[in-house]
């Protein structure tokens, strides 16, 4: 399943929701296998009562894992050649993400994109952009 | 980090990685499957190099045996007084795929400093942005990925307005 650039236009829209009610678990799964265990995204007594957050939030690195899981299921596995993102809002637990991939160019044998995340209030969490391979 | 780790990509790591992203592609989980893809074998989701800090001895952002740990214990943080800071939050990351990567390659990880600049922000006083740049090369020593973060540390907690 491989996107094929005759059949892209400057201005398609690749979106998905991809997390829905973000839980507390996922981020202590999140911390578990990148190996942050940064207290500030897992232990809600820190973070509240010593470190002066209303509670704990999202590893940065979740929100865009978060949405490599919308890149490659638009441009198929193995395609990437560049993915960068900037973090503009924290993700709190209870957030819902949608992630959004817009072509902007289209070149010999690849694609560029721009990328966007929001949560349920339409503030933009991640912005970033991709390059992919496509046939 | 560490100057130099060594990072085994391994196929249960990978799995774990991708349930931890919400991530439920079958490229990740099962090398049955993966084998009749283009790819043709399982590979890591495209932020997993950033878990190089599990194979980093030095990584400071892990509790470490017979060492005091600054998140909650019987207080609100294990280390008594003003603990120090969590290192700051993450600005940017941004990383290159040069070459695949999949179960059983070996990769060794360098760290390059990058940049440091200061800002002045309404939300968090004064900022301090580093850039930190890795370089993951395979056990041919080729280029496989290249990774370029930006780290932010804030003068105070990040006002919620």
């Amino acid at each position: 399943m491989s996107l094929r650039a005759a059949d892209l236009k400057v201005g398609d829209v690749h979106e998905e929701v991809v997390v829905e009610n973000l839980s507390r678990g996922l981020l202590v799964m999140y911390a578990g296998t990148s190996g942050d265990y940064n207290p500030l995204h897992t232990d809600e007594v820190y973070t509240t009562q010593s470190a002066g957050y209303p509670s704990v939030f999202a590893h940065g690195m979740l929100t865009m894992g978060l949405t490599g899981k919308m890149l490659t299921n638009f441009v198929g596995d193995g395609r990437l050649k560049k993915f960068g993102v900037r973090f503009t809002n924290q993700v709190w637990p209870g957030d819902t993400l949608t992630s959004k991939a817009t072509v902007v160019a289209i070149g010999e044998g690849e694609i560029e994109l721009e990328l966007a995340t929001t949560n349920q209030d339409g503030k933009t969490v991640v912005t970033g952009s991709a390059t992919a391979r496509v046939d | 980090m560490a100057d130099k780790v060594t990072m085994p990509i391994e196929a249960t790591h990978i799995m774990m990685f991708a349930r931890s992203v919400n991530d439920d592609n079958q490229i990740y989980y099962d090398a049955n499957y993966a084998k009749n893809t283009e790819v043709g074998h399982v590979l890591p989701p495209p932020t997993f190099y950033r878990s190089v800090a599990q194979f980093d001895p030095d990584y400071f952002l892990r509790p470490k045996v017979g060492q005091k740990w600054f998140g909650s214990a019987k207080g609100p943080s294990g280390i008594e007084g003003k603990p120090a800071s969590s290192g700051g939050l993450h600005a940017e990351q941004h990383f290159e795929y040069h070459l695949p990567v999949k179960p059983g390659d070996v990769l060794t990880v360098t760290t390059k400093p990058g940049k440091v600049w200061e800002k002045e922000s309404q939300r968090a006083g004064k900022l301090v942005f580093t850039e930190t740049i890795l370089e993951y090369r395979n056990q041919d020593g080729e280029l496989a990925v290249t990774s370029r973060g930006v780290g932010v540390k804030t003068e105070r907690p990040v006002d919620q307005g």
